[in-house]
Protein backbone atom coordinates (compact mmCIF):
# COMPACT_ATOMS: atom_id res chain seq x y z
CA UNK A 1 0.00 0.00 0.00
CA UNK A 2 1.28 3.34 -1.31
CA UNK A 3 1.44 5.44 1.97
CA UNK A 4 1.15 9.38 1.41
CA UNK A 5 4.22 11.64 2.41
CA UNK A 6 3.69 13.78 4.94
CA UNK A 7 5.87 14.88 7.75
CA UNK A 8 2.94 16.58 10.07
CA UNK A 9 2.33 13.02 11.00
CA UNK A 10 4.84 13.72 13.74
CA UNK A 11 2.18 15.24 15.89
CA UNK A 12 0.43 12.18 15.98
CA UNK A 13 3.03 9.97 17.03
CA UNK A 14 4.78 12.70 19.48
CA UNK A 15 2.77 11.54 22.93
CA UNK A 16 3.86 8.18 22.34
CA UNK A 17 8.02 9.27 21.75
CA UNK A 18 7.43 11.68 24.70
CA UNK A 19 5.97 8.60 26.93
CA UNK A 20 8.13 5.78 26.19
CA UNK A 21 11.56 8.11 25.70
CA UNK A 22 10.75 9.32 29.76
CA UNK A 23 11.09 5.91 31.07
CA UNK A 24 13.42 4.65 28.18
CA UNK A 25 16.30 7.17 27.89
CA UNK A 26 17.53 7.84 30.91
CA UNK A 27 17.92 4.32 32.86
CA UNK A 28 19.44 3.49 29.63
CA UNK A 29 22.16 5.60 29.80
CA UNK A 30 22.59 5.25 32.77
CA UNK A 31 23.25 1.51 32.77
CA UNK A 32 25.36 2.64 29.37
CA UNK A 33 26.81 4.77 32.46
CA UNK A 34 27.31 1.61 34.96
CA UNK A 35 28.91 -0.63 32.36
CA UNK A 36 31.91 1.19 31.70
CA UNK A 37 32.84 2.19 35.08
CA UNK A 38 33.86 -0.36 38.26
CA UNK A 39 31.68 1.18 41.41
CA UNK A 40 32.92 0.59 44.86
CA UNK A 41 30.44 2.27 46.43
CA UNK A 42 28.95 6.20 46.52
CA UNK A 43 31.29 9.11 44.70
CA UNK A 44 33.76 6.09 44.14
CA UNK A 45 33.73 4.46 40.74
CA UNK A 46 36.65 4.54 38.21
CA UNK A 47 36.46 4.51 34.38
CA UNK A 48 37.20 1.24 32.93
CA UNK A 49 36.44 1.33 29.24
CA UNK A 50 35.43 -2.36 27.72
CA UNK A 51 36.57 -4.11 30.25
CA UNK A 52 33.75 -5.29 31.56
CA UNK A 53 32.21 -6.08 27.80
CA UNK A 54 35.40 -8.34 27.27
CA UNK A 55 35.02 -10.02 30.45
CA UNK A 56 31.46 -11.27 29.84
CA UNK A 57 31.91 -11.81 26.46
CA UNK A 58 35.11 -14.48 27.46
CA UNK A 59 32.79 -16.37 30.09
CA UNK A 60 32.09 -19.62 29.38
CA UNK A 61 29.16 -20.12 31.85
CA UNK A 62 27.69 -16.95 30.07
CA UNK A 63 27.79 -18.93 26.43
CA UNK A 64 26.33 -22.08 27.89
CA UNK A 65 23.53 -20.04 29.21
CA UNK A 66 23.18 -18.24 26.05
CA UNK A 67 23.44 -21.71 23.75
CA UNK A 68 20.19 -22.86 26.69
CA UNK A 69 18.50 -20.13 25.91
CA UNK A 70 18.33 -20.03 22.19
CA UNK A 71 17.65 -23.59 22.39
CA UNK A 72 14.41 -22.97 24.32
CA UNK A 73 13.32 -19.91 22.80
CA UNK A 74 13.39 -21.68 19.37
CA UNK A 75 11.17 -24.60 20.58
CA UNK A 76 9.06 -22.41 22.25
CA UNK A 77 8.28 -20.83 19.11
CA UNK A 78 8.21 -24.04 16.78
CA UNK A 79 5.57 -25.36 19.13
CA UNK A 80 3.34 -22.28 20.20
CA UNK A 81 3.07 -20.59 16.62
CA UNK A 82 1.69 -23.70 14.82
CA UNK A 83 -0.63 -24.83 17.57
CA UNK A 84 -1.71 -21.11 18.34
CA UNK A 85 -2.87 -20.89 14.63
CA UNK A 86 -4.28 -24.03 14.34
CA UNK A 87 -6.64 -23.28 17.80
CA UNK A 88 -7.41 -19.92 15.97
CA UNK A 89 -9.13 -21.62 12.78
CA UNK A 90 -10.92 -24.20 14.55
CA UNK A 91 -12.36 -21.79 17.04
CA UNK A 92 -16.43 -21.01 16.50
CA UNK A 93 -16.79 -17.50 15.06
CA UNK A 94 -19.38 -16.35 16.94
CA UNK A 95 -21.88 -17.57 19.72
CA UNK A 96 -21.57 -18.15 23.45
CA UNK A 97 -19.68 -21.15 21.98
CA UNK A 98 -16.98 -18.34 21.13
CA UNK A 99 -17.15 -16.13 24.56
CA UNK A 100 -16.55 -18.95 26.83
CA UNK A 101 -13.48 -19.94 24.16
CA UNK A 102 -11.98 -16.48 24.64
CA UNK A 103 -12.23 -16.23 28.13
CA UNK A 104 -11.18 -19.94 29.01
CA UNK A 105 -7.91 -18.82 26.42
CA UNK A 106 -7.16 -15.81 28.45
CA UNK A 107 -7.18 -17.45 31.80
CA UNK A 108 -3.35 -18.34 32.07
CA UNK A 109 -2.61 -14.81 30.39
CA UNK A 110 -3.96 -13.46 33.65
CA UNK A 111 -2.29 -14.67 36.44
CA UNK A 112 1.10 -13.21 37.35
CA UNK A 113 4.54 -14.96 36.94
CA UNK A 114 5.52 -15.82 40.21
CA UNK A 115 2.35 -17.08 40.87
CA UNK A 116 2.50 -19.27 37.57
CA UNK A 117 5.92 -21.02 38.83
CA UNK A 118 4.58 -21.79 42.17
CA UNK A 119 1.17 -23.04 40.63
CA UNK A 120 3.42 -25.19 38.52
CA UNK A 121 5.68 -26.75 41.58
CA UNK A 122 2.70 -28.33 43.37
CA UNK A 123 0.80 -28.83 40.09
CA UNK A 124 3.52 -31.19 39.29
CA UNK A 125 4.05 -33.08 42.65
CA UNK A 126 3.66 -36.52 42.70
CA UNK A 127 1.79 -36.78 46.31
CA UNK A 128 -0.36 -34.05 45.79
CA UNK A 129 -0.27 -32.42 42.41
CA UNK A 130 -2.33 -33.28 39.69
CA UNK A 131 0.40 -33.91 36.72
CA UNK A 132 2.75 -35.69 38.68
CA UNK A 133 -0.27 -37.94 40.62
CA UNK A 134 -1.17 -38.81 36.89
CA UNK A 135 2.51 -39.63 35.07
CA UNK A 136 3.62 -41.27 38.36
CA UNK A 137 0.60 -43.54 37.68
CA UNK A 138 1.23 -44.22 34.09
CA UNK A 139 4.09 -45.79 35.50
CA UNK A 140 6.55 -43.20 34.24
CA UNK A 141 9.28 -41.56 36.43
CA UNK A 142 9.30 -38.22 36.94
CA UNK A 143 10.85 -35.45 38.55
CA UNK A 144 11.76 -32.05 37.41
CA UNK A 145 13.89 -31.68 40.46
CA UNK A 146 16.20 -34.31 39.76
CA UNK A 147 16.23 -34.41 35.91
CA UNK A 148 17.00 -31.90 33.87
CA UNK A 149 15.22 -33.95 30.52
CA UNK A 150 12.25 -33.38 32.97
CA UNK A 151 12.86 -30.40 34.26
CA UNK A 152 13.04 -29.05 30.39
CA UNK A 153 10.03 -30.75 29.88
CA UNK A 154 8.02 -29.45 32.76
CA UNK A 155 9.24 -25.86 31.94
CA UNK A 156 8.32 -26.56 28.08
CA UNK A 157 4.51 -27.76 29.30
CA UNK A 158 4.47 -24.37 31.63
CA UNK A 159 5.63 -22.51 28.87
CA UNK A 160 3.14 -23.48 26.39
CA UNK A 161 0.33 -23.81 28.80
CA UNK A 162 0.77 -19.92 29.53
CA UNK A 163 1.23 -18.53 26.38
CA UNK A 164 -0.03 -20.32 23.06
CA UNK A 165 -3.15 -18.67 24.49
CA UNK A 166 -1.54 -14.94 23.32
CA UNK A 167 -1.08 -16.43 19.87
CA UNK A 168 -4.29 -17.90 19.66
CA UNK A 169 -6.33 -14.63 20.37
CA UNK A 170 -3.76 -12.69 18.38
CA UNK A 171 -4.10 -14.83 15.20
CA UNK A 172 -8.18 -15.15 16.03
CA UNK A 173 -8.56 -11.18 16.33
CA UNK A 174 -6.61 -10.99 13.14
CA UNK A 175 -8.87 -13.72 11.54
CA UNK A 176 -12.12 -12.02 12.41
CA UNK A 177 -10.64 -8.91 10.98
CA UNK A 178 -11.05 -10.39 7.27
CA UNK A 179 -14.15 -9.29 5.20
CA UNK A 180 -16.12 -11.84 4.58
CA UNK A 181 -15.98 -11.03 0.63
CA UNK A 182 -13.10 -12.71 0.75
CA UNK A 183 -14.62 -16.09 1.70
CA UNK A 184 -17.18 -15.10 -0.81
CA UNK A 185 -15.25 -14.65 -3.86
CA UNK A 186 -12.74 -18.12 -2.93
CA UNK A 187 -15.88 -20.19 -2.63
CA UNK A 188 -16.78 -19.13 -6.09
CA UNK A 189 -13.52 -19.83 -7.38
CA UNK A 190 -14.02 -23.12 -5.72
CA UNK A 191 -11.10 -22.95 -3.58
CA UNK A 192 -10.19 -25.69 -0.97
CA UNK A 193 -9.81 -25.22 2.64
CA UNK A 194 -6.01 -25.38 2.15
CA UNK A 195 -5.77 -22.65 -0.79
CA UNK A 196 -7.94 -20.17 1.45
CA UNK A 197 -5.62 -20.64 4.45
CA UNK A 198 -2.64 -20.25 2.35
CA UNK A 199 -3.75 -17.42 0.30
CA UNK A 200 -6.38 -15.45 2.16
CA UNK A 201 -5.94 -16.43 5.68
CA UNK A 202 -2.24 -16.67 6.19
CA UNK A 203 -1.23 -12.72 4.26
CA UNK A 204 -4.03 -11.60 6.03
CA UNK A 205 -2.77 -12.65 9.33
CA UNK A 206 0.76 -11.55 8.70
CA UNK A 207 0.62 -8.41 10.43
CA UNK A 208 -0.85 -9.92 13.86
CA UNK A 209 0.91 -13.10 13.42
CA UNK A 210 4.46 -11.11 13.22
CA UNK A 211 3.37 -9.46 16.54
CA UNK A 212 2.81 -12.67 18.32
CA UNK A 213 6.44 -14.06 17.08
CA UNK A 214 8.04 -11.02 18.30
CA UNK A 215 6.80 -11.09 21.66
CA UNK A 216 6.96 -14.77 22.30
CA UNK A 217 10.12 -14.42 21.40
CA UNK A 218 11.18 -11.26 23.42
CA UNK A 219 9.43 -13.10 26.35
CA UNK A 220 10.65 -16.65 26.15
CA UNK A 221 14.31 -14.65 25.77
CA UNK A 222 13.65 -12.62 28.91
CA UNK A 223 11.72 -15.29 30.78
CA UNK A 224 12.52 -14.88 34.28
CA UNK A 225 10.38 -15.54 37.06
CA UNK A 226 8.66 -18.93 36.16
CA UNK A 227 12.20 -21.28 36.00
CA UNK A 228 13.12 -19.22 38.76
CA UNK A 229 10.76 -20.30 40.99
CA UNK A 230 10.20 -23.58 39.54
CA UNK A 231 13.46 -25.20 38.94
CA UNK A 232 15.69 -22.20 40.32
CA UNK A 233 18.07 -23.19 37.23
CA UNK A 234 18.58 -26.20 38.20
CA UNK A 235 19.36 -29.53 38.10
CA UNK A 236 22.67 -28.50 38.20
CA UNK A 237 22.95 -25.46 35.51
CA UNK A 238 20.36 -27.16 33.07
CA UNK A 239 17.39 -24.47 33.28
CA UNK A 240 19.66 -21.24 33.95
CA UNK A 241 18.75 -19.21 31.30
CA UNK A 242 20.37 -15.91 30.36
CA UNK A 243 18.45 -13.97 32.72
CA UNK A 244 18.37 -16.08 36.21
CA UNK A 245 22.06 -16.04 35.32
CA UNK A 246 22.14 -12.36 35.05
CA UNK A 247 20.08 -12.29 38.73
CA UNK A 248 22.73 -14.49 40.09
CA UNK A 249 25.24 -11.70 38.70
CA UNK A 250 23.73 -8.46 39.35
CA UNK A 251 21.66 -8.86 43.07
CA UNK A 252 23.69 -11.98 44.10
CA UNK A 253 27.32 -10.92 43.21
CA UNK A 254 26.20 -7.39 43.43
CA UNK A 255 28.52 -6.76 40.07
CA UNK A 256 27.06 -4.01 38.78
CA UNK A 257 29.69 -3.10 35.85
CA UNK A 258 29.95 -6.79 34.60
CA UNK A 259 25.89 -7.06 35.13
CA UNK A 260 25.25 -3.86 33.19
CA UNK A 261 27.74 -4.73 30.51
CA UNK A 262 25.95 -8.22 30.54
CA UNK A 263 22.27 -6.37 30.27
CA UNK A 264 23.11 -4.38 26.88
CA UNK A 265 24.78 -7.56 25.10
CA UNK A 266 21.49 -9.37 26.05
CA UNK A 267 19.71 -6.57 24.79
CA UNK A 268 21.68 -6.00 21.52
CA UNK A 269 21.30 -9.78 21.03
CA UNK A 270 17.27 -9.88 21.44
CA UNK A 271 17.34 -6.07 18.95
CA UNK A 272 19.38 -8.28 16.58
CA UNK A 273 17.14 -11.74 16.81
CA UNK A 274 14.19 -9.38 16.38
CA UNK A 275 15.31 -7.20 13.17
CA UNK A 276 15.96 -10.15 11.32
CA UNK A 277 12.49 -11.38 11.90
CA UNK A 278 11.03 -8.53 11.50
CA UNK A 279 12.73 -8.21 7.94
CA UNK A 280 12.08 -11.38 6.70
CA UNK A 281 8.62 -11.38 7.88
CA UNK A 282 8.04 -7.97 6.07
CA UNK A 283 9.84 -9.41 3.03
CA UNK A 284 7.48 -12.27 2.82
CA UNK A 285 4.44 -9.93 2.73
CA UNK A 286 5.34 -8.17 0.05
CA UNK A 287 6.59 -10.76 -1.89
CA UNK A 288 3.29 -11.83 -1.42
CA UNK A 289 1.01 -9.51 -2.38
CA UNK A 290 2.16 -8.89 -6.31
CA UNK B 1 -16.86 -35.66 10.03
CA UNK B 2 -13.55 -32.98 9.77
CA UNK B 3 -15.28 -30.21 11.67
CA UNK B 4 -16.39 -32.53 14.32
CA UNK B 5 -13.11 -33.35 14.82
CA UNK B 6 -11.80 -30.57 15.03
CA UNK B 7 -14.20 -29.52 17.22
CA UNK B 8 -13.05 -32.35 19.75
CA UNK B 9 -9.51 -31.22 19.27
CA UNK B 10 -10.55 -27.96 20.23
CA UNK B 11 -12.41 -29.01 23.24
CA UNK B 12 -9.58 -31.39 24.19
CA UNK B 13 -7.10 -28.57 24.55
CA UNK B 14 -9.14 -26.23 26.32
CA UNK B 15 -9.32 -28.90 28.99
CA UNK B 16 -6.03 -29.07 29.04
CA UNK B 17 -5.59 -25.44 29.21
CA UNK B 18 -8.12 -25.40 32.18
CA UNK B 19 -6.49 -28.65 34.40
CA UNK B 20 -4.12 -26.00 36.09
CA UNK B 21 -6.63 -23.11 37.13
CA UNK B 22 -8.74 -26.27 38.15
CA UNK B 23 -6.36 -27.54 40.15
CA UNK B 24 -5.51 -23.92 41.84
CA UNK B 25 -9.39 -23.33 42.53
CA UNK B 26 -9.50 -27.03 43.48
CA UNK B 27 -6.75 -26.29 46.06
CA UNK B 28 -7.92 -22.40 47.20
CA UNK B 29 -11.29 -24.43 48.40
CA UNK B 30 -9.11 -26.66 50.95
CA UNK B 31 -7.45 -25.88 53.97
CA UNK B 32 -3.46 -26.12 53.47
CA UNK B 33 -3.23 -28.87 56.08
CA UNK B 34 -5.58 -30.50 53.97
CA UNK B 35 -3.74 -29.89 50.84
CA UNK B 36 -0.61 -30.98 52.12
CA UNK B 37 -2.33 -33.92 53.55
CA UNK B 38 -3.27 -36.07 50.57
CA UNK B 39 -4.91 -35.87 47.17
CA UNK B 40 -8.19 -34.82 46.15
CA UNK B 41 -9.53 -34.93 42.86
CA UNK B 42 -12.21 -32.21 44.78
CA UNK B 43 -12.59 -30.56 47.62
CA UNK B 44 -14.31 -33.29 49.95
CA UNK B 45 -14.83 -30.42 52.46
CA UNK B 46 -14.68 -26.78 50.75
CA UNK B 47 -14.15 -24.28 52.88
CA UNK B 48 -14.35 -20.56 51.78
CA UNK B 49 -12.09 -19.38 54.81
CA UNK B 50 -8.95 -18.93 52.14
CA UNK B 51 -11.27 -16.40 50.36
CA UNK B 52 -12.46 -14.78 53.35
CA UNK B 53 -8.97 -13.59 54.52
CA UNK B 54 -8.47 -12.02 51.62
CA UNK B 55 -11.76 -10.14 51.73
CA UNK B 56 -10.83 -9.26 55.16
CA UNK B 57 -7.66 -8.16 55.82
CA UNK B 58 -6.93 -5.04 54.31
CA UNK B 59 -3.02 -5.84 53.21
CA UNK B 60 -4.87 -8.59 50.92
CA UNK B 61 -7.73 -6.53 49.10
CA UNK B 62 -6.16 -3.09 48.99
CA UNK B 63 -3.13 -5.08 46.65
CA UNK B 64 -6.31 -6.10 44.18
CA UNK B 65 -7.18 -2.20 44.71
CA UNK B 66 -4.25 -0.94 43.80
CA UNK B 67 -3.49 -3.29 40.64
CA UNK B 68 -6.61 -2.28 39.31
CA UNK B 69 -6.20 1.15 39.32
CA UNK B 70 -2.47 1.65 38.32
CA UNK B 71 -3.64 -0.96 35.50
CA UNK B 72 -6.89 1.05 34.17
CA UNK B 73 -4.98 4.06 34.03
CA UNK B 74 -2.38 2.38 32.13
CA UNK B 75 -4.51 1.29 29.40
CA UNK B 76 -6.18 4.25 29.16
CA UNK B 77 -3.25 6.28 28.47
CA UNK B 78 -1.54 3.72 26.26
CA UNK B 79 -4.38 3.45 24.02
CA UNK B 80 -5.49 7.37 23.99
CA UNK B 81 -1.84 7.68 22.78
CA UNK B 82 -1.57 4.74 20.32
CA UNK B 83 -4.45 5.31 18.48
CA UNK B 84 -3.02 8.43 16.48
CA UNK B 85 0.15 6.99 16.16
CA UNK B 86 -0.63 4.02 15.06
CA UNK B 87 -2.79 6.05 11.81
CA UNK B 88 0.44 7.83 11.41
CA UNK B 89 2.35 4.76 11.26
CA UNK B 90 -0.29 2.98 8.45
CA UNK B 91 -1.44 6.11 6.21
CA UNK B 92 2.01 8.18 6.40
CA UNK B 93 5.21 8.31 5.14
CA UNK B 94 7.45 10.53 7.13
CA UNK B 95 10.98 10.85 8.13
CA UNK B 96 12.02 8.64 10.54
CA UNK B 97 8.89 6.88 10.57
CA UNK B 98 10.15 2.50 10.23
CA UNK B 99 13.12 3.93 12.59
CA UNK B 100 11.15 4.97 15.54
CA UNK B 101 8.59 2.09 15.17
CA UNK B 102 11.28 -0.38 15.03
CA UNK B 103 12.53 1.93 18.28
CA UNK B 104 9.41 1.76 20.08
CA UNK B 105 9.34 -2.67 19.96
CA UNK B 106 13.01 -2.31 21.23
CA UNK B 107 11.91 -0.76 24.71
CA UNK B 108 10.28 -4.02 25.13
CA UNK B 109 13.53 -5.70 25.25
CA UNK B 110 15.40 -4.87 28.02
CA UNK B 111 16.43 -7.39 30.85
CA UNK B 112 14.69 -5.67 33.79
CA UNK B 113 17.31 -6.85 36.54
CA UNK B 114 19.66 -3.62 36.03
CA UNK B 115 17.20 -1.36 34.86
CA UNK B 116 15.44 -1.31 37.97
CA UNK B 117 17.83 0.60 40.09
CA UNK B 118 17.96 3.59 37.24
CA UNK B 119 14.20 3.52 37.37
CA UNK B 120 13.80 3.90 40.77
CA UNK B 121 16.71 6.93 40.90
CA UNK B 122 14.13 8.61 37.65
CA UNK B 123 11.26 7.96 39.60
CA UNK B 124 12.73 9.61 42.89
CA UNK B 125 13.87 12.38 41.18
CA UNK B 126 10.40 12.91 39.97
CA UNK B 127 9.19 12.27 43.49
CA UNK B 128 6.72 9.65 41.93
CA UNK B 129 7.87 6.62 44.23
CA UNK B 130 4.99 4.49 45.85
CA UNK B 131 1.71 6.21 43.06
CA UNK B 132 -0.01 4.28 41.53
CA UNK B 133 0.89 7.06 38.24
CA UNK B 134 4.46 6.28 38.33
CA UNK B 135 3.82 2.34 37.90
CA UNK B 136 0.79 3.24 35.06
CA UNK B 137 4.06 5.41 33.40
CA UNK B 138 6.73 3.00 33.44
CA UNK B 139 3.98 -0.04 32.25
CA UNK B 140 3.90 2.66 29.01
CA UNK B 141 7.46 1.92 28.56
CA UNK B 142 6.54 -1.91 27.24
CA UNK B 143 3.03 -1.38 27.04
CA UNK B 144 2.49 1.50 24.39
CA UNK B 145 4.82 0.27 22.12
CA UNK B 146 3.29 -2.82 22.43
CA UNK B 147 -0.41 -0.84 21.79
CA UNK B 148 1.11 0.81 18.39
CA UNK B 149 2.24 -2.43 16.83
CA UNK B 150 -1.25 -4.28 17.39
CA UNK B 151 -3.25 -1.16 16.35
CA UNK B 152 -1.00 -0.22 13.62
CA UNK B 153 -1.85 -4.17 11.87
CA UNK B 154 -5.09 -3.48 12.27
CA UNK B 155 -5.68 -0.18 10.64
CA UNK B 156 -3.21 -1.32 7.83
CA UNK B 157 -6.10 -3.59 7.43
CA UNK B 158 -8.62 -1.08 6.62
CA UNK B 159 -8.58 -0.28 3.05
CA UNK B 160 -7.16 3.39 2.40
CA UNK B 161 -10.25 4.04 -0.10
CA UNK B 162 -12.26 4.54 3.25
CA UNK B 163 -10.33 7.38 4.27
CA UNK B 164 -10.34 8.81 0.66
CA UNK B 165 -14.06 8.61 0.28
CA UNK B 166 -14.81 9.97 3.59
CA UNK B 167 -12.22 13.23 2.97
CA UNK B 168 -14.52 13.77 -0.25
CA UNK B 169 -17.78 13.10 1.24
CA UNK B 170 -16.38 16.21 3.32
CA UNK B 171 -15.53 14.70 7.12
CA UNK B 172 -13.45 17.22 8.57
CA UNK B 173 -10.38 14.25 10.38
CA UNK B 174 -11.58 14.68 13.96
CA UNK B 175 -14.82 13.45 12.46
CA UNK B 176 -13.67 11.23 10.52
CA UNK B 177 -11.15 9.35 13.16
CA UNK B 178 -14.06 8.93 15.60
CA UNK B 179 -16.95 7.93 13.65
CA UNK B 180 -15.43 6.25 10.71
CA UNK B 181 -12.33 4.99 11.42
CA UNK B 182 -12.25 3.49 15.10
CA UNK B 183 -15.84 1.85 14.96
CA UNK B 184 -14.22 0.21 11.93
CA UNK B 185 -10.77 -1.48 14.09
CA UNK B 186 -13.23 -2.02 17.29
CA UNK B 187 -12.08 -5.47 17.23
CA UNK B 188 -8.14 -4.03 16.94
CA UNK B 189 -8.72 -1.84 20.12
CA UNK B 190 -10.30 -4.66 22.09
CA UNK B 191 -7.72 -6.89 21.60
CA UNK B 192 -5.55 -4.15 22.71
CA UNK B 193 -6.98 -3.06 25.89
CA UNK B 194 -7.21 -6.20 26.55
CA UNK B 195 -2.79 -6.69 26.29
CA UNK B 196 -2.53 -3.84 27.99
CA UNK B 197 -4.53 -4.84 30.82
CA UNK B 198 -2.90 -8.39 30.80
CA UNK B 199 1.17 -7.16 30.76
CA UNK B 200 0.02 -4.40 33.20
CA UNK B 201 -1.23 -6.59 35.30
CA UNK B 202 1.14 -9.48 35.98
CA UNK B 203 3.67 -7.62 35.44
CA UNK B 204 5.71 -7.96 39.08
CA UNK B 205 9.61 -6.47 39.08
CA UNK B 206 8.68 -2.44 37.98
CA UNK B 207 5.66 -2.45 40.07
CA UNK B 208 7.46 -3.94 42.96
CA UNK B 209 10.11 -1.52 42.58
CA UNK B 210 8.27 1.59 42.38
CA UNK B 211 5.99 1.36 45.50
CA UNK B 212 6.36 0.60 48.86
CA UNK B 213 3.08 0.68 50.74
CA UNK B 214 -0.16 3.23 49.28
CA UNK B 215 0.38 1.55 45.67
CA UNK B 216 1.98 -1.98 46.42
CA UNK B 217 0.50 -4.58 44.06
CA UNK B 218 -0.96 -7.62 44.29
CA UNK B 219 1.54 -9.86 42.58
CA UNK B 220 3.87 -8.26 45.27
CA UNK B 221 1.47 -9.14 48.10
CA UNK B 222 1.15 -12.20 47.03
CA UNK B 223 5.08 -13.09 47.36
CA UNK B 224 4.51 -12.82 51.11
CA UNK B 225 2.99 -15.96 51.44
CA UNK B 226 6.57 -17.48 50.98
CA UNK B 227 7.43 -17.27 54.19
CA UNK B 228 10.11 -19.22 56.77
CA UNK B 229 7.01 -21.50 57.77
CA UNK B 230 6.51 -22.51 54.24
CA UNK B 231 3.98 -21.90 51.83
CA UNK B 232 0.15 -21.18 52.42
CA UNK B 233 -0.58 -23.08 49.41
CA UNK B 234 -4.70 -22.20 50.10
CA UNK B 235 -3.98 -18.66 50.72
CA UNK B 236 -1.98 -18.68 47.53
CA UNK B 237 -4.15 -20.48 45.10
CA UNK B 238 -7.23 -18.43 46.17
CA UNK B 239 -5.65 -15.01 45.40
CA UNK B 240 -4.80 -16.63 42.49
CA UNK B 241 -7.73 -17.39 41.50
CA UNK B 242 -8.90 -13.50 42.87
CA UNK B 243 -6.01 -12.17 40.13
CA UNK B 244 -7.90 -13.75 37.11
CA UNK B 245 -10.86 -12.61 38.39
CA UNK B 246 -10.34 -8.66 36.59
CA UNK B 247 -8.99 -9.87 33.10
CA UNK B 248 -11.61 -12.40 32.45
CA UNK B 249 -14.46 -9.63 33.44
CA UNK B 250 -12.09 -6.86 30.73
CA UNK B 251 -12.27 -9.91 27.67
CA UNK B 252 -15.46 -10.80 28.67
CA UNK B 253 -16.60 -7.38 28.02
CA UNK B 254 -14.46 -7.35 24.80
CA UNK B 255 -15.17 -10.19 22.88
CA UNK B 256 -18.13 -8.81 20.96
CA UNK B 257 -15.28 -6.62 19.59
CA UNK B 258 -13.39 -9.36 19.35
CA UNK B 259 -15.98 -11.97 17.64
CA UNK B 260 -17.89 -8.97 15.56
CA UNK B 261 -14.92 -8.39 13.57
CA UNK B 262 -14.85 -6.18 10.53
CA UNK B 263 -18.09 -4.45 8.81
CA UNK B 264 -17.47 -3.40 5.24
CA UNK B 265 -19.64 -0.83 4.15
CA UNK B 266 -20.50 1.95 7.15
CA UNK B 267 -19.13 4.62 4.96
Amino acid sequence: MNKWNNNKAWFFILPVFVIVAFSAIIPLMTVVNYSVQDIFGPGQRLFVGVEWFKEVLLDVRLHDALWRQLAFSGLVLLIEMPLGIAIALTMPKKGWAASACLVILALPLLIPWNVIGTIWIIFTRPDIGLFGYLVNGAGISFDHTAHAFDAWTTLMLMEVWHWTPLVVLLAYAGLRAIPEAYYQAAKIDGASAWAIFRFIQLPKMRGVLTIALLLRFMDSFLIYAEPFVLTGGGPGNSTTFLSIYLVKIAVGQFDLGPAAAFSLIYFLIILLFCWLFYQALQAVGTGEKS
Amino acid sequence: MIIKKRTIGLIIYLALLFLPIYWMLNMSLRTNADIMGAFAWYPSDPTLTNYMKIFTDPSWYSGYINSIIYVTINTIISVLVALPAAYAFSRYHFIGDSQIFFWLLTNRMAPPAVFLLPFFQLYSTFNLIDTHIAVALAHCLFNVPLSVWILEGFMSGVPREIDETAFIDGYSFPRFFLRVFVPLIRAGIGVTAFFCFMFSWVELLLARTLTTTAAKPIAATMTRTVSATGLDWGLLAAAGILTIVPGALVIWFVRNHLAKGFALGRV
